[in-house]
């Protein structure tokens, strides 16, 4: 167990953008088809290590989820508790012993199951074989339902003991207000309790379908290998449809000011607003000038300004999260109650000005060095390849997205920047969240 | 879906064994360590410099200075100014970060192989010439302290577990918390820095390990070039710290405003190199993984799924640290069901290994897991990195890496059931209960300790 210097949030954040760039790096060869029943297939071959990884998503999110939050999570929470003849302990038992790892899992847009197995013969039958009847036929039995609906509740109950939860809860409500994307994908206490199994089964039936899913593949097997196992894996579900588009996020008209008392000797803050999308296009104009904002890890004028300068925050940061629709672009740090208010007003200025004054060339010029020379890291390990090759096929990015990508970091201008934060963000209709500053706080 | 606390909070190094790319091994003159490990897929190194230092070598009354010094680091010298390090490495593309533990402090830079000789030089300057300004000690006091509100006061999982430790140990230094008390934080001064940077901060105190696609004998070239001129320190040797029969179980409850109870208990065991047996440390390894080795094992089949007692339910053991430690196990109870509960399902799970051999499936499944670990890990060379870090830095031999598997393999059922009844006894335990406070400062829970299970 150890600390690190700065929170890892920051590298998460890293992976939900997904960004690759440089200069002479290209991607890795990405080979594409699409199954008989209509499934798009993106690969990548990986033989130096006797191992694959795929990655099937579906959009079947909890933008999908309609009145019944939690219905995509609890949906996907049941696929490898029982299917075909299996139950949960077989499904489990038959995956472990021959060491292979199964997940499954959903956020907003995506709901996806995952397999990394050793390509042997007998691991590779049958944890393939698992995960395709985790996939086209799970039973969805009520007792499995039942105790996952009461999991999810505690989940829900241990969310409001936690500051920073809370105030990501009520960032997203108010950011997005009827849009789907408003609602916890864990759902809430009220919608827990009303979901049925009909619902499930219907969600299933209608999300977890060819037309709307990507499989994505790296490993060491060779093009008709690979196009075996996707057919094998995803060959058997109904065609069905694509889910239809999501309503687009409205932007905010006012701003408003969320403050929620809590027993925590820290302040949460979150500020922000809908940022962008997936192929919007100011995307890589914002990316960039995000990176030098509050982005570029050790590196960045919030960190400089809240932590280096003034011991406020041990992490403070800003992103924006492209999604299918505009995700949400946010500030985030935690202080003690005491220093909320200076924080805030020194997040709010250091925005402020770089969306007055734009970057300086010798910051583009660093930013586009971490960006562009941190390529070949970003690309470094089968896991990390198949998530690039499921989020361009999930959200139908050009498949030459990771060799154009350095071309597109380096085509972007200090104007650019200034041009695109004009225009696309607006502290003055901000949502701001601060979470603390309760009864008997810590000190 | 909702996991463990212990995966959280203490991301066991799990080790295994498989044919690996070659590793070289070389020592300066000034004694300090130089381990290369071959992986040529990707076009990128990784560079980690480790320090034998770490929470358990500190005196009472400066808890946390080893991490505090981690943080300052990055806070120049006379050839870099603060922050510096941290722009170059950016400005190349790099990522860098730092982490200190109980036996170690790290620092680590990625990159793509080109500039290794990047990182060098600035890890270099670092070892021996830090310059530690007051007034930028004053500033990052104040973000440590706001880490340990952030990980550990405002996180009641977090403070029972840190209460554990605090009680379950009468001497071994791991009864303190890494990020430290909060009083010695407020009572830091940059003089206890200098003086801990200048007892520890070494090359004969270092490993400097290489990992990814470079020539092994142009790494020790620049090696040689950027860390050869660093004089030697006289290292302290550390007085043994031997922990005394705990002779009866310990409890502590810890009230904290929460929703949800949470039971976290630890057994006494050996380590390797602290072994009445060689063996044991292994046996109590597979021990831990018949417990919770996914999600087949024992204690989610039975106390998550099996009788729905418990909405999480975890066991972590490292068989790798400096002195020897805790075997955890963590649950939660599932709604309807108590903290009491949860205690007693966990407690005859220990039982049952005493008194029934593990099956041979599940012995095999256990097997099976650790030489597919073993090939997973290869996909990152951080962590093939971080297991050779580990191993030198707590006094081992990163060989161990690949004797791991064939130790496990040679693991009998009896050797299991042997160390259960030897550790996983009541008179070696220590048991904290997190009892939830209320989060709005009114609002009386149904039961104290017990589950509120309306809504």
């Amino acid at each position: 167990m150890g600390l690190t210097r700065k929170s890892w949030f920051l590298l998460a954040v890293l992976m939900v953008f997904g960004l690759p760039g440089a200069q002479s790096w290209a991607g890795p060869e990405i080979q594409q088809w699409t199954t008989d029943n209509g499934a798009r297939v993106l690969f990548v071959e990986a033989p130096g290590l006797p191992m694959l990884d795929i990655r099937v998503v579906f959009d079947a999110g909890s933008a999908r989820d309609g009145d019944s939050a939690g219905l995509a999570s609890l949906t996907s929470g049941l696929l490898a508790d029982g299917a075909a003849d299996w139950n949960a302990d077989q499904i489990a038992d038959r995956l472990e012993a021959v060491g292979a790892e199964l997940d499954t899992g959903s956020l907003r847009d995506m709901a996806w199951v995952s397999l990394r197995t050793l390509t042997d013969r007998q691991a590779y039958e049958r944890s393939v074989e698992t995960m395709r009847a985790v996939l086209v036929s799970p039973t969805f039995e009520t007792d499995d339902l039942e105790r996952n609906r009461k999991g999810m509740l505690t989940a829900v109950r241990i969310g409001e003991q936690k500051p920073g939860t809370v105030a990501s809860k009520a960032f997203h409500r108010a950011v997005f207000g009827d849009h789907p994307y408003a609602t916890p994908p864990g759902g809430t206490r009220e919608s827990l309790e009303s979901i049925s199994r009909d619902q499930v089964v219907a969600f299933y039936k209608q999300h977890y379908v060819a037309e709307n899913g990507v499989v994505a593949i790296v490993g060491a097997l060779d093009r008709q290998q690979a196009e075996r196992l996707a057919q094998e894996v995803v060959g058997d579900l109904p065609r069905g449809v694509k889910a239809s588009p999501l309503q687009p996020v409205s932007e905010l008209k006012q701003a408003r000011r969320i403050q929620t008392q809590f027993p925590s000797s820290q302040s949460h803050i979150l500020m922000g607003q809908p940022g962008l999308y997936r192929g919007d296009p100011d995307y890589f104009e914002l990316y960039v000038g995000n990176h030098i904002l509050g982005g570029g890890g050790l590196v960045s004028l919030l960190n400089e300004e809240v932590r280096e300068n003034r011991g406020l925050s041990y992490s403070v940061y800003s992103y924006f999260s492209p999604m299918r629709r505009s995700g949400p672009f946010v500030m985030g740090a935690q202080t003690q109650n005491a220093k909320a208010d200076e924080a805030l007003k020194v997040m709010g200025d250091t925005l402020m000005q770089f969306i007055e004054q734009g970057p300086t060339e010798e910051q583009l010029t660093a930013a586009r060095q971490n960006i562009t020379g941190g390529f070949p890291l970003r690309i470094s390990s089968n896991s990390k390849i198949v998530e690039y090759l499921s989020m361009i096929g999930f959200y139908q990015l050009p498949l030459d997205y990771l060799d154009a990508f350095t071309g597109r970091i380096d085509a972007v201008t200090v104007k650019g920047i200034h041009d695109a934060f004009l225009r696309r963000v607006h502290p003055d209709r901000f949502v701001t969240v601060v979470v603390g500053n309760g009864q008997a706080s810590g000190e | 879906m909702i996991r463990s606390i212990l995966m959280v909070v203490l991301p066991a190094v799990v080790f295994s064994a498989w044919a690996e790319g070659p590793v070289h091994e070389f020592a300066l003159d000034n004694r300090l360590k130089v381990i290369v490990k071959e992986d040529h897929r990707a076009p990128i190194v990784v560079t980690q410099v480790w320090y034998k230092v770490g929470s358990s070598y500190e005196p009472a009354g400066t808890t946390g200075v080893s991490h505090v010094l981690e943080h300052m680091m990055f806070k120049g010298t006379p050839n870099h100014p603060p922050g510096q390090f941290s722009r170059i490495i950016a400005a190349n593309g790099g990522r860098e970060n730092a982490f200190t533990g109980r036996d170690y402090t790290a620092y680590f830079q990625t990159l793509s192989r080109d500039r290794l000789e990047i990182a060098f030089e600035l890890e270099a300057d670092r070892m021996r010439h830090l310059t530690l300004p007051e007034e930028e000690f004053r500033k990052e006091i104040e973000v440590v302290k706001e880490e340990r509100r952030m990980r550990t006061e405002d996180k009641p999982t977090s403070l029972t577990y840190e209460q554990l430790l605090a009680v379950a140990y009468r001497n071994l230094p791991y009864s303190h918390p890494i990020i430290g008390w909060m009083s010695d934080l407020e009572n830091m001064s940059v003089d206890d820095l200098r003086r801990w940077y200048q007892l520890w901060y070494a090359p004969n105190n270092a490993t400097l390990v290489v990992v990814g696609d470079v020539d092994p004998a142009a790494v020790l070239k620049l090696a040689e070039k950027y860390f050869g001129p660093l004089k030697p320190e006289n290292i302290p040797a550390q007085k043994p710290r031997i922990e005394p029969p705990q002779r009866g179980e310990t409890r502590v409850s810890v009230r904290a405003p929460a929703r949800e109870p949470y039971l976290i208990m630890g057994y006494k065991t050996p380590v390797v190199g602290h072994a009445d047996q060689e063996w044991e440390p292994y046996a109590l390894d597979i021990l831990t993984s018949i417990l919770d080795g996914g999600s087949s094992a024992r204690l989610t089949r039975r106390l998550v799924r099996g009788e729905e007692i418990a909405v999480s339910a975890g066991a972590s053991y490292s068989a790798f640290a400096r002195l020897p430690g805790m075997l955890l196990m963590d649950g939660a109870p599932a709604p309807g069901h108590d903290i009491e509960e949860v205690e007693r399902a966990l407690r005859e799970e220990a039982d049952r290994l005493k008194k029934e051999p593990v099956s041979a499936e599940e012995l095999s499944r256990v097997r099976a897991q650790v030489v597919a670990g073993k090939v997973y890990e290869l996909d990152s060379v951080f962590y093939q990195a971080m297991q050779i870090g580990t191993l030198e830095t707590i006094g081992l031999d990163w060989r161990l890496i690949d004797e791991y598997a064939e130790r496990i393999k040679k693991v009998t059922p009896q050797q299991i059931s042997q160390v259960a009844q030897k550790y996983l006894t009541e008179d070696n335990l220590t048991v904290a209960v997190l009892d939830p406070l209320p989060l709005d400062g009114k609002k009386p829970l149904a039961s104290r300790g017990g589950h509120d299970g309306t809504h």
